[in-house]
C-alpha cells in the first residue's frame, strides 16, 4: 500500500503539510476569480453607466453603514417573477463602480436594485423616517436621525480620489469641484446646477428631503436611491450581443 | 515573588520586542486618536492607546514577578503544558457566546416586532445583524477554536506550547480584534461585506495576529515528541492557513484617510462579489468546518475513548475536503451577474462537496463503534455526536440548495437563514459545548464536571430550540419563495412583496422562541461550567496521559 505510506511524507513534515495545503486550496480560487479580471464578456458593453455624484456616493455610503443590504439585495435574477416584480434583470455593468458591491444575499425587504424614480422623493422622507406611517405591516427600522444629520462636505474630494484609486473613472474635474457638486445637487437654483449636470449626465437635481439648508444624510440617502437602477438605457442594450 | 535563584534575569526575546513595541504604539494611537477624522475613528484608536498602555505595562510587570528561568518544557520527564492561554480563550468564548446569542435573540425578536429597533442608529437590526454574527462566528467560535487548537497541539506533539508571550498575544490580539469589530458596527463602521465588516485597521491588525497564531501552532508542530502529526492538526492547520489566505484576498482596501475609518474596497461589482462569496463560502468551510471538524478529530475519540474510526478515510476526507471547499463560493451567485460558467463550476463542486462532508461524518460517528452505549449514560457525549448528526444534514442540504433550480427558490429567503443555523445551532454550537465540557475540567484539573444532569438539560432544550428555529425558517423559507413567484390564473403576479412580509410573523416569532431556548441552554452551560472551576472536586492523581495514538 505505498500510497498510504506516501501520505507518512505528509503528516511528518509539516513545512510540506503546509506547503500541500496552500497548493491544494490555491487551485479553486485561482480558476474561479482570475478570468473575470480578463474576460472581456465578463462586464457587459452597457450605454448610460457613470460615476455615482458626490451626494449619490455620500448616500451610498449611509446605505453601507446603516447595513441595508442585510435585508435589501439589488440584484434582479432574470426569472420571470422576478423581472415583472422589479424590472429587467441586473447587469453585471451596472455594478461597475460600485466599491463595495451591494448585491446583497437576503430579501427581508424587496430588492432595490431599481428602485430609483419608483417613488417620490416625499414618500422616501416618511418611509425613512417612520416606515409604518406608510406601510403598517413592515418590519424596516426607522431612521429619523437622517434627517437631522448633515453629511460632511469636507473630505468628499478624497473619498473619489480614493475611489478613482481602485478603478473608478473619475476625471480631475470632477475632483476638483465635488464639494461644489456634493452642494448643488440639492439645490436647483444654484448656478453650479449646469456644470454639475455636465459632468454627471442624467443625474436629478433637487432638493430630495424638502429641508432648506446644507444637505442632510437624508438628502444623500434619497438622492442614491432615486438613481438606482435607472443608468442604464436598455433601449439600447443588445442582450445578444452580450450573451456569456 | 521571591526566587531563591541567582541565575541573572534578562528579558525573553519577544519581551525586549514587545515591550517597546506596545509602548511606541501606544503613543501612535494616541497621537491618530488626537488626528481622527470620525468620532468612532478616535474612539477606536484611544482604545488601541490604552491597550497598547496596558499591554506594555503587563509585560513589564511580568517580567519583574516571574522567575528568571522560564517555565520549564519538560517535568519529570513530562511535558509541562500551557493551559493559561487557553484557560482564557476558554473563558472568551462562554462569555461571548452568551452575548453573541442574545443579539441574536434581540434581532430576531426585531423582525417579529420592529418597534425593538428603537429607532435609534446605534440598535436598529442593520447594526447588531454583523454583531451577532461576528460575536458568534469569531468571538464565540474564534476563542473555542484558538482555545482547542492550544490544548490538542500541545497535547497531541507531546510538547509545550511554543513561545512565551506569543500566545498570549495571539489570545488577547484576537479578542481586542472582537472589540474593536464590535464596537465598530454599533457605530456604524462596517465594510459591508458579509462576515469581513471589520474596517481596514481591524484587518491590519487581525492579519498581524492571525500570522503570529499560526507561528505559534506550526513552531509548536516543530517541537513535537511524536514523530507523526496528529489528524486533529492537520484541518487546524487547514484551517489556520487558509483563513489567512481568505482574508487577505477579500479585504484589500484603501482608506480614504489613514486617520479615518472609512474605506473603499480594492475590487468592485462582479469581481468584488465573487471575491467576497470566495471568502464567504470558505469561512463557513475553513473556519466553521475544518477548524471544528479538528475538534470532532480529537475530542469524540477521547470521549468516547475509542480510537478514529478510519485513518484512510480521514486522509481522503481531509483532502477532498479543503480541495472541493474553496470551489463552492459561486453557489451564492446564482442567477445574478455573475457570468454563467463560474456559478455552473460553483454547483458542481459544492454538489460534490456532499461526499467528502459525509465521509467526515461516517468518520466521526463510527468512531463510536463498541462505544454506542455511553451515549446514554454521559450527555456531552450525546451532545458531540448529535452535533456530527445536524453536520451530516446540513451539508447534504448545502449542496442540494446549491443546484440552480433549488436555489432560484431558496435564495433571498429565510430557508438560507435555517440552513446556516442548523449548521451554526447544531454542528458548531454543539460540537463547542461538547468539547468545553470536556476541556474546562482538564484544564482546571477536575474530576468532572459539576452536574451532568445539567448538560443533559441543556442538551435537550437547546435541541428543542434548534428544531424550532430550523423548521420555522424552513416553513417560512419556502412560503417566501413560493409566494413571490405565485401567479394569478390571469397571469399577474399574486402577492405584493409585504404580503409575503406579513405571512412571516408568526414563524419570526417561533424562531425567536427557538433563539431563546438556545440561549438559555447556554446560560445553564456557563452555571455548570462556573461551578466546575469553583466548586468541583479536584482531580486527585496528576493528569493521566492517555494520549491518541499517532495515526498510523
Amino acid at each position: 500500500m505505498s500510497f498510504w505510506n506516501r501520505h507518512k511524507i505528509l503528516e511528518t513534515n509539516s513545512i510540506i503539510l503546509i506547503v500541500g495545503i496552500l497548493a491544494v486550496i490555491a487551485i479553486g480560487g485561482l480558476v474561479e476569480i482570475t478570468p473575470l479580471f480578463y474576460l472581456k464578456s465578463t462586464i457587459e458593453k452597457v450605454d448610460g453607466m457613470r460615476p455615482y455624484t458626490p451626494l449619490e456616493l455620500t448616500g451610498r455610503n449611509i446605505y453601507v453603514r446603516e447595513g441595508c443590504y442585510l435585508c435589501h439585495s439589488q440584484m434582479i435574477r432574470p426569472l420571470r417573477d422576478e423581472v415583472e416584480r422589479y424590472g429587467h434583470y441586473s447587469l453585471a455593468a451596472e455594478s461597475m463602480y460600485d466599491h463595495p458591491f451591494q448585491w446583497g444575499s437576503k430579501r427581508t425587504g424587496p430588492d432595490l436594485a431599481r428602485v430609483g424614480a419608483k417613488y417620490s422623493d416625499d414618500w422616501h422622507v416618511r418611509h425613512l423616517t417612520d416606515p409604518r406611517s406608510i406601510v403598517p405591516q413592515s418590519v424596516m427600522p426607522g431612521y429619523p436621525a437622517l434627517a437631522k444629520t448633515e453629511v460632511n462636505i469636507d473630505d468628499i474630494a478624497a473619498h473619489l480620489r480614493a475611489n478613482r484609486e481602485v478603478g473608478v473613472p473619475y476625471t480631475d474635474d470632477q475632483i476638483a469641484n465635488a464639494t461644489a457638486d456634493l452642494l448643488a445637487q440639492v439645490d436647483p437654483d444654484s448656478a453650479d446646477v449646469d456644470a454639475f449636470q455636465k459632468r454627471y449626465p442624467k443625474a436629478a437635481v433637487r432638493n430630495f428631503d424638502g429641508r432648506p439648508g446644507r444637505p442632510s444624510e437624508l438628502d444623500a440617502l434619497i438622492a442614491y436611491l432615486q438613481m438606482l437602477g435607472t443608468l442604464v438605457d436598455f433601449k439600447l442594450y443588445d442582450e445578444k450581443a452580450n450573451l456569456r | 515573588m521571591t526566587h531563591a535563584s541567582t541565575a541573572s534575569k534578562s528579558m525573553t526575546i519577544g519581551e525586549a520586542f514587545l515591550f517597546p513595541v506596545f509602548f511606541a504604539l501606544a503613543f501612535l494611537c494616541l497621537f491618530a486618536a488626537g488626528l481622527a477624522h470620525d468620532a468612532p475613528f478616535a474612539f477606536h484608536a484611544s482604545l488601541g492607546a490604552i491597550a497598547s498602555l496596558a499591554a506594555s505595562f503587563f509585560i513589564l510587570k511580568r517580567y519583574y514577578d516571574r522567575p528568571a528561568e522560564l517555565p520549564p518544557q519538560e517535568i519529570n520527564g513530562r511535558p509541562n503544558y500551557n493551559l493559561g492561554p487557553i484557560k482564557f480563550g476558554a473563558v472568551a468564548a462562554v462569555v461571548w457566546g452568551i452575548a453573541g446569542f442574545a443579539v441574536g435573540l434581540l434581532i430576531a425578536s426585531q423582525l417579529a416586532w420592529p418597534l425593538l429597533n428603537l429607532d435609534l442608529p446605534w440598535t436598529t437590526f442593520g447594526r447588531l445583524r454583523p454583531l451577532h454574527t461576528s460575536a458568534v462566528i469569531f468571538a464565540f467560535g474564534g476563542n473555542v477554536l484558538i482555545a482547542t487548537s492550544f490544548y490538542v497541539v500541545q497535547k497531541t506533539c507531546r510538547a509545550r506550547l511554543a513561545g512565551d508571550l506569543a500566545p498570549w498575544f495571539v489570545v488577547l490580539g484576537y479578542n481586542f480584534f472582537i472589540v474593536i469589530a464590535g464596537t465598530g458596527y454599533l457605530l456604524g463602521v462596517t465594510q459591508s461585506k458579509e462576515y469581513a465588516e471589520p474596517e481596514w485597521y481591524a484587518d491590519l491588525w487581525l492579519t498581524i495576529v492571525w500570522v503570529s497564531y499560526l507561528a505559534v501552532f506550526t513552531a509548536t508542530l516543530f517541537k513535537r515528541k511524536e514523530p507523526h502529526i496528529y489528524v486533529a492538526n492537520w484541518f487546524y492547520l487547514a484551517f489556520i492557513i487558509t483563513i489567512a489566505v481568505l482574508h487577505l484576498g477579500n479585504n484589500p482596501a484603501l482608506p480614504v484617510s489613514f486617520f479615518g475609518s472609512k474605506s473603499y474596497i480594492a475590487w468592485g461589482g462582479v469581481q468584488d462579489a465573487m471575491f467576497q462569496w470566495w471568502y464567504g463560502h470558505n469561512a463557513v468551510g475553513f473556519f466553521l468546518t475544518a477548524g471544528f471538524l479538528a475538534i470532532m478529530y480529537y475530542f469524540i475519540p477521547k470521549r468516547a475513548e475509542r480510537p478514529v474510526y478510519s485513518y484512510r478515510l480521514s486522509i481522503i476526507h481531509f483532502w477532498a475536503l479543503i480541495f472541493l471547499y474553496i470551489w463552492a463560493g459561486p453557489h451564492h451567485l446564482h442567477y445574478t451577474a455573475l457570468p454563467d460558467w463560474a456559478q455552473t463550476l460553483g454547483m458542481t463542486f459544492s454538489i460534490m462537496l456532499w461526499m467528502p462532508s459525509w465521509g467526515g461524518m461516517i468518520n466521526g460517528l463510527m468512531t463510536l463503534s463498541g462505544a454506542w452505549d455511553k451515549l446514554r449514560t454521559d450527555p456531552v457525549l450525546r451532545m458531540l455526536v448529535v452535533s456530527v448528526a445536524f453536520y451530516g444534514m446540513s451539508t447534504f442540504e448545502g449542496p442540494m440548495m446549491s443546484i440552480k433550480v433549488v436555489n432560484s427558490l431558496s435564495h433571498y429567503t429565510d430557508w438560507t437563514i435555517g440552513h446556516v443555523h442548523s449548521g451554526a445551532l447544531g454542528w458548531v454550537g454543539f460540537v463547542s459545548f461538547g468539547a468545553l465540557y470536556c476541556l474546562v475540567p482538564w484544564l482546571w484539573g477536575r474530576k468532572g464536571l459539576y452536574s451532568l444532569k445539567l448538560v443533559n438539560w441543556h442538551f435537550w432544550i437547546a435541541t428543542i430550540g434548534i428544531v424550532l428555529y430550523i423548521s420555522a425558517m424552513w416553513v417560512s423559507g419556502i412560503l417566501q419563495g413560493l409566494m413571490w413567484r405565485a401567479y394569478t390564473s390571469l397571469g399577474f403576479l399574486e402577492y405584493s412583496f409585504i404580503e409575503s412580509v406579513e405571512a412571516m410573523h408568526p414563524f419570526y416569532i417561533i424562531r425567536a422562541a427557538g433563539g431563546a431556548l438556545f440561549l438559555i441552554g447556554a446560560l445553564i452551560m456557563a452555571f455548570n461550567l462556573w461551578m466546575t472551576v469553583n466548586a468541583g472536586e479536584a482531580e486527585q492523581t496528576t493528569q493521566a496521559t492517555g494520549l491518541l495514538q499517532p495515526a498510523e
